[in-house]
C-alpha cells in the first residue's frame, strides 16, 4: 500500500491534478438533488463513452469503402469473434443514447434548469442533441446497406429543395454527383472524426459548466428565480445546507449508469445487431427503405403533409424548432421553475411527445404505402366470391390483376393506402363506382386508359357485390324515374 | 511594456508573427476550400453529365416499359456497385422513347412499374405515376424525372450522371415533366 501511495505521490507532484479533482468531486450540491431524476445526464455520458469504445473496436474491422463496407459488416457479423456483439452494442447504444438525451432534455426543461444562470448550459445541450442526431444518421449511413443507400437519397432529395443552393449542397453532401464511394467516405469522416471531436469538446464544456454553476436545485413551487437574488439563494442551498457530490449524490448516478450499460448489453444479446439489410446496389429496386426508429416520425410526417406544405415545412420547420430551443432560456430565463406551476411547459412536452409517438407508431405499419405484393400475394377471401355470377368473378380477377389490392384491402388483406372495400357498394352507387374507377380522384389514379370497357363493367359488377348481407347496396333513386320502374326493378333483381 | 505611443521590439515581433500566420492561413485556405468544394465546382461546368447507351433499340418492345441499367459515367475506384444505376425505359413507338429515373420525384425512393395497371408505384410514401411519367396521386408534386434521350447507331442513349432530385439537376431541368393529361 505504501508503495502505491508513493507512486501516486510521485505522479501528483508532477501532474498536480489530485487537489482540483478532489475539489470537483466533493463540491457541495443541494441535498434534494441526490435524486433518481438527476441521473440522466451522467447516463448519457456513460453511453457516449460506450459508443466511443465500441466504435473504435468496430473501426478495427470496418472498411469505409462503398465496394467493401457491406462485406466488412458481414464479416463482423459472422466471421470475427463476437463482432456481432460489438455491432449490436454500438447499434443499441445509439438507440439508448438518443432516448436518454431526449429524456435528459425533458427532465431539465420540466425542472426549469434552463433558467438563469444556466442558459449557456442549455444551449450547449441543444447542440449536443443535434450532434447526437447527426451521429445517429451518419451511423445509419455507415451501415452501408439498401436502407442506407436510399436513406441518403431521401436526405439528398430534402436538401435539394433549398432554394438556389440546393443542387450545390447535394453535391457537397454526396461528395459527387451520385451516392457512391465518396459519399460513404465523407460520412465516415463525419461520424468518426468531425462530430465525435465536436461532441467531446461540447460535452467537456457542458460538464464544466454544471460544475462551475452548480447542479440545478430541486424546484420548489413558489421559489421564484430572479437574476438579482438567485446566486445568493443557491449559495445558501449548497454552502450552508448542501452535501458533497461524492459520495452523497453520486451513488445513484453509478447505479443507473451500470443499469443502462446492462440494459444495452441485454438488448444487444437478445435482439442482436441491426442489419445490414440487402446490398447497396441501386439496380435492386425491390426494396422498401425505412429509416431507423428516431427518424420514423419524420418518415410518417412526410407522407401525411399536403404536398404543397412539404417543402416549406422541411426548410423552415427545423430552423424554427432549433431557434425556439436556443431562445428558450432567454424567453423564460426567470420565474417559476417547478413543473407544478408551469402548465404550458408540461402541455408542450406532452403535445410533442404524443405527436412524435403517434407518428412513430404510424410509421411502424405505413398505412399510406401501397402493399407492393398484395395483388399477387393476398387472395380475395372466399366469402366475397360466394354466389357470384361469371361476370362478377371476372371482375374479381380484374380487381386482382390491376393491382387494386395494393391500395385497397378486402377482409383485412391488402394495402391500406385507399379505403377498405369490404362494403364499398353501400357507399357508392353504380355510376359513382364507374366514375371513380375511370377518372380516379381523391388519392386514386385514373384507370380509364388501363381498363377496357368490358373490364370496367366486370370490375364494377364485382364491386357492387361488396355489401354486408343485411344491407342493401346504394342506388340512385333518380334512375327509377329515368328508366321507368320496370327496368329499374329488373336491374335490381340482377344484382 | 513601454509608453502608449511606443511599440516595443517584442510587441512588434508578436504582431508581425500574428500577421505572418494570418497570411499563411489565408494562402492555405485557398487550396483547402478548393479541395472541399471540388465536388460542387466540378459539377457546375456540367462535366458530370455524359451520353450513356442503354442497349439496342430492338431490345425494347414497342409499347412496353422495361428496367434498364447503366454504369454512371463518373466513377471513382472505391464506388463498388453504387455506380450501377437503374432506369425505366418506355418505348412509346418506333424511335420514340421515354426514359425515367427510378427515383420518385417526392423523396427519391425507387418506384416500381406495374404493367397491368399501367402505374409506377413508390413503396415509401405512396406516390403513383401514369405510364407517361405524369403524376397520378400521392405526395409527389410533379411527374417522374426524365432523362434526355437520343438514338445513336441503333442504340438508345441517355444523358445521365447526376442523382435526380426535386431540386432539379442540370440534365433533368432541360426537359419539362410531362403535363398531366
Amino acid at each position: 500500500m505504501r508503495v502505491l501511495a508513493q507512486i501516486g505521490d510521485w505522479f501528483d507532484r508532477r501532474l498536480q491534478l489530485a487537489a482540483p479533482i478532489r475539489e470537483a468531486a466533493e463540491h457541495p450540491v443541494p441535498r434534494n438533488t441526490a435524486s433518481w431524476f438527476y441521473v440522466f445526464g451522467s447516463a448519457a455520458l456513460t453511453v457516449f463513452l460506450l459508443q466511443l469504445v465500441t466504435g473504435i473496436m468496430l473501426a478495427l474491422i470496418y472498411v469505409p469503402s462503398a465496394g467493401e463496407a457491406w462485406s466488412s459488416l458481414q464479416a463482423l457479423n459472422h466471421d470475427v469473434t463476437l463482432g456481432w456483439f460489438i455491432r449490436a452494442m454500438h447499434g443499441w447504444g445509439s438507440n439508448f443514447m438518443v432516448a436518454i438525451v431526449l429524456i435528459h432534455m425533458v427532465q431539465v426543461f420540466l425542472f426549469g434548469a434552463h433558467k438563469f444562470p444556466r442558459e449557456l448550459t442549455w444551449i450547449l445541450g441543444v447542440f449536443l442533441l443535434l450532434m447526437t442526431l447527426g451521429m445517429a444518421f451518419s451511423g445509419q449511413v455507415l451501415r452501408f446497406d439498401q436502407d442506407a443507400y436510399w436513406g441518403l437519397g431521401i436526405g439528398a432529395s430534402i436538401v435539394s429543395r433549398v432554394p438556389i443552393a440546393g443542387p450545390a449542397i447535394v453535391k457537397l453532401m454526396l461528395g459527387g454527383p451520385i451516392i457512391a464511394g465518396a459519399t460513404l467516405s465523407r460520412f465516415f469522416a463525419l461520424h468518426v472524426f468531425v462530430i465525435p471531436g465536436m461532441l467531446i469538446g461540447f460535452v467537456c464544456l457542458h460538464v464544466l459548466m454544471v460544475l462551475k454553476l452548480g447542479i440545478n436545485e430541486w424546484p420548489m413551487p413558489g421559489r421564484i428565480v430572479r437574476r438579482a437574488t438567485y446566486i445568493n439563494e443557491y449559495h445558501d442551498l449548497t454552502k450552508k445546507a448542501g452535501a458533497p457530490f461524492v459520495p452523497y449524490a453520486i451513488w445513484k448516478d453509478l447505479f443507473f449508469a451500470a443499469f443502462v450499460l446492462l440494459a444495452v448489453a441485454v438488448c444487444a444479446l437478445y435482439f442482436g445487431p441491426f442489419g445490414p439489410t440487402g446490398q447497396p446496389d441501386p439496380t435492386i429496386i425491390q426494396t422498401v427503405p425505412k429509416p431507423d426508429y428516431f427518424f420514423l416520425w419524420l418518415y410518417a410526417l412526410l407522407s401525411l403533409l399536403p404536398p404543397s406544405l412539404e417543402t416549406p415545412f422541411l426548410l423552415i420547420g427545423p430552423v424554427l424548432a432549433i431557434t425556439g430551443l436556443l431562445l428558450l432560456p432567454f424567453l423564460s430565463g426567470e420565474g417559476e421553475k417547478s413543473w407544478r406551476r408551469r402548465p404550458i411547459a408540461v402541455l408542450t412536452v406532452l403535445l410533442i411527445a404524443i405527436t412524435l409517438g403517434t407518428f412513430t407508431h404510424l410509421a411502424g405499419y405505413t398505412p399510406w404505402s401501397p402493399d407492393m405484393n398484395a395483388w399477387s400475394g393476398d387472395v380475395i377471401p372466399e366469402q366475397f366470391l360466394h354466389r357470384t355470377s361469371a361476370l362478377e368473378r371476372q371482375g374479381a380477377l380484374v380487381f386482382q390483376v390491376k393491382q387494386c389490392r395494393n391500395c385497397h384491402s378486402l377482409g383485412d388483406l391488402g394495402g391500406q393506402r385507399g379505403p377498405a372495400l369490404d362494403s364499398v357498394a353501400v357507399r357508392l352507387t353504380q355510376d359513382q363506382l364507374i366514375r371513380q374507377v375511370i377518372q380516379g380522384g381523391g388519392n386514386m389514379p385514373a384507370y380509364g386508359k388501363n381498363l377496357s370497357p368490358a373490364e370496367t363493367t366486370a370490375l364494377v359488377a364485382f364491386l357492387e357485390t361488396l355489401h354486408p348481407a343485411g344491407q342493401a347496396p346504394a342506388r340512385d333513386a333518380s334512375r327509377d324515374i329515368v328508366l321507368g320502374e320496370d327496368q329499374a326493378e329488373r336491374q335490381a333483381a340482377q344484382r | 511594456m513601454s509608453d502608449e505611443n511606443n511599440i516595443s521590439r517584442r510587441g512588434l515581433f508578436m504582431k508581425l508573427g500574428i500577421l505572418f500566420n494570418g497570411l499563411v492561413a489565408t494562402a492555405l485556405a485557398v487550396p483547402f476550400v478548393r479541395f472541399l468544394s471540388s465536388s460542387v465546382t466540378r459539377g457546375r461546368s456540367g462535366s458530370y453529365l455524359s451520353w450513356v447507351p442503354l442497349g439496342r433499340v430492338n431490345e425494347f418492345p414497342e409499347g412496353e416499359t422495361r428496367l434498364a441499367t447503366f454504369r454512371n459515367p463518373y466513377v471513382m475506384p472505391t464506388d463498388g456497385k453504387t455506380v450501377d444505376t437503374a432506369c425505366w425505359v418506355r418505348r412509346v413507338e418506333g424511335e420514340q422513347f421515354q426514359v425515367f429515373a427510378v427515383n420518385c420525384a417526392h423523396l427519391g425512393c425507387p418506384v416500381r412499374w406495374f404493367p397491368q395497371s399501367g402505374l409506377f408505384m413508390c413503396p415509401c410514401h405512396g406516390g403513383a405515376y401514369y405510364r407517361d411519367g405524369s403524376r397520378a396521386s400521392g405526395p409527389p408534386e410533379r411527374g417522374l424525372f426524365e432523362y434526355p434521350t437520343k438514338i445513336e447507331n441503333g442504340l438508345i442513349t441517355i444523358q445521365a450522371g447526376e442523382l435526380p432530385t426535386p431540386g432539379a439537376s442540370l440534365a433533368l431541368l432541360g426537359k419539362k415533366p410531362p403535363c398531366e393529361s
